[in-house]
């Protein structure tokens, strides 16, 4: 078993962790917006995906990175676009 | 400066991003600091992009430009979907997500500066298996909610085997990859045959159990990315994999409870089929029927009301009529709530966004444990477009399908008033005894112009 494998695995393990303190204190009420961020948040795959369309190594690895940029950013622009307008939309009565 | 000290600069940056990440998560625990969330995830995502782009690995950027702006041509308009379609989009941003996850973990087999050991063989294929059935699975969903395709299950003698099968058969190939990664020709059928467990997985689960689908696919989204952060050891994949992982694993369990059920019965029990015998085998039963006059009359005569919405005010979009009933109720000094299942409406949290859209202050949107006990003091409950977990045979009659799930439970407001369509059963076919209370009224019709004659009839009277 490699090295990184178990370094790899602290990390994943204490981030699940941590994600699950987290996520149990969001408010039912912003469960849509709190997929449409993580999704954004996950979509952070673009940095592995860049650096594989800009690596060049054959032409098919090439065109998988980049279909995978389009996708991932994609992702991330759109999610962060939509978590921000759900958000806004959450007033308070108090506050008028 | 070297390779390897802009490498430590660049993990640093990482380092800062994920810590953007969680506190993102964290801004997210209350509607009043939310919005911090969005920013600090914007800087940690842009602040990751940007650093990649200086890898010396990168040689090449035409190709990392061009579809950066293709990512961001398609994202902008998905960011700007219409609310009532934001579970659909969400189902596709879970393929998009998977899909690099997936394409990412291919890539990296064929890339062939060194042999792939057998344990690299297993990390990718878990991590290619998982992406792909996730990507087809989400895009099934996703045609599902947007009615591309048909909401009800779609089923068939020995769908469970066979599907059963084909994941064996994914995994089987895997186990021969491992065995010999070297076997090329493998790989891409393990690929393909992981994609068309995803069709299988997905195609027949219905409509109804789609929030808790859309959080699985979530879910599986979130691990695949993680898997990936193994194959690469990447700790910023792992972190944000394992955040996105576990906000879907809880959203799945959350959404599985409130509907009594479990993630076996949700994936394989084919809910929402039609029990034909069921409903043929019940007796024609009486029940009062008002009109919006009598309607506006008893909500005008109320004291407290409680609106609870279901996925049929989505589809009526007659939430901003709702909220004009909520203004004139209001107005006469009517204290109205509304009443939020876990799983009304198609993903989690559906309805919230619905009524916040429609400009509804969040503190009237009330959880269903938080308001259940308030139903005897209810003058008038008013359900549009909910009807099973309003369904009190969920509570008594142990031979119902949904026995034992949570409910709102309506029935014990003094007046109940219900609009619907017809008497025709609700998705999941299960009939609904509530409508046959002495203290029902159904008021037939559709949801948003009913409202519509109510408020006009409310704001009339004066």
């Amino acid at each position: 078993m490699p090295a990184d494998f178990i370094s790899n695995l602290y990390v994943f393990i204490l981030a699940g962790f941590v994600g699950f303190e987290l996520i149990k204190r969001v408010s039912p009420l912003l469960h849509t917006p709190l997929m449409a961020l993580t999704n954004a948040l996950d979509a952070i795959v673009v940095v592995a995906a860049i650096i594989i369309a800009g690596r060049h190594e054959t032409r098919l690895t090439t065109i998988l990175g980049a279909i995978a940029v389009a996708a991932s950013f994609s992702n991330m622009v759109g999610g962060f676009l939509i978590t921000d307008r759900m958000l806004r939309m959450f007033k308070s009565g108090r506050s008028k | 400066m070297n390779a390897f000290e802009l490498q430590q600069y660049l993990d640093f940056a990482y380092i800062v991003a994920v810590v953007l990440f969680i506190l993102s998560l964290k801004f997210l625990s209350s509607p009043a600091t939310s919005r911090w969330g969005v920013l600090a995830g914007e800087i940690g995502a842009a602040l990751a992009v940007i650093v990649t782009l200086f890898n010396p690995e990168v040689s090449q950027y035409k190709w990392i430009l061009i579809t950066l702006i293709i990512g961001a041509g398609v994202g902008v308009p998905l960011g700007l979907v219409q609310m009532t379609a934001v579970p659909q989009r969400t189902a596709l941003s879970h393929a998009f997500g998977a899909l690099s996850a997936a394409l990412v973990g291919i890539a990296e087999y064929y890339v062939g500066t060194s042999p792939v050991t057998r344990f690299e063989m297993g990390e990718i294929s878990l991590e290619v298996i998982i992406g792909s059935l996730t990507v087809t699975g989400s895009l099934i969903a996703a045609g599902k909610l947007q009615e591309i395709l048909p909401q009800r299950p779609i089923v068939y003698r020995g769908q469970n085997v066979v599907s059963l099968s084909v994941l064996a058969g994914a995994l089987g190939l895997a186990v021969a990859l491992v065995v010999n990664p070297a076997n090329t020709v493998l790989f891409p059928i393990m690929v393909v045959v992981a994609l068309f467990f995803g069709v299988l997985l997905v195609t027949p689960i219905g409509g109804a159990d789609m929030p808790t689908v859309i959080s699985l696919l979530n879910s599986y989204a979130g691990f695949s990315a993680a898997l990936l952060g193994f194959v690469l050891n990447s700790k910023v994949l792992v972190v944000s994999g394992a955040l996105d992982g576990s906000s879907g694993f809880i959203l799945s369990v959350i959404m599985c409870k409130a509907m009594n059920r479990s993630f076996t019965n949700v994936m394989f029990g084919a809910f929402g089929q039609v029990q034909a015998s069921a409903v043929a085998a019940k007796e024609e039963r009486v029940v009062r029927s008002a009109s919006p006059e009598d309607a506006a009359a008893i909500l005008d005569a109320a004291r407290s009301v409680v609106i609870v919405p279901g996925y049929g005010m989505a589809v009526a979009q007659a939430q901003h009529k709702v909220r004009e009933l909520y203004d004139v109720l209001t107005k006469k000094g009517i204290d109205v709530r509304f009443a939020i299942h876990p799983v009304a409406g198609r993903m989690p949290g559906h309805m919230n966004v619905l009524l916040a859209e429609a400009d509804i202050p969040y503190e009237k949107l009330i959880e269903m444990d938080e308001i259940n006990g308030d139903f005897p003091q209810t003058d008038v409950a008013l359900i549009i477009g909910a009807n099973d977990v309003t369904n009190p045979a969920a509570r008594t009659d142990k031979s119902s399908p949904i026995f034992g799930m949570p409910i709102l439970d309506v029935d014990k407001a003094h007046t109940v008033m219900v609009i619907k369509r017809s008497m025709n059963p609700g998705f999941a076919g299960i009939d609904n005894p509530l409508y046959y209370l002495d203290n029902t009224l159904m008021l037939f019709g559709d949801a948003k112009q009913f409202v519509s004659s109510i408020v006009k009839e409310l704001s009339g009277g004066h």
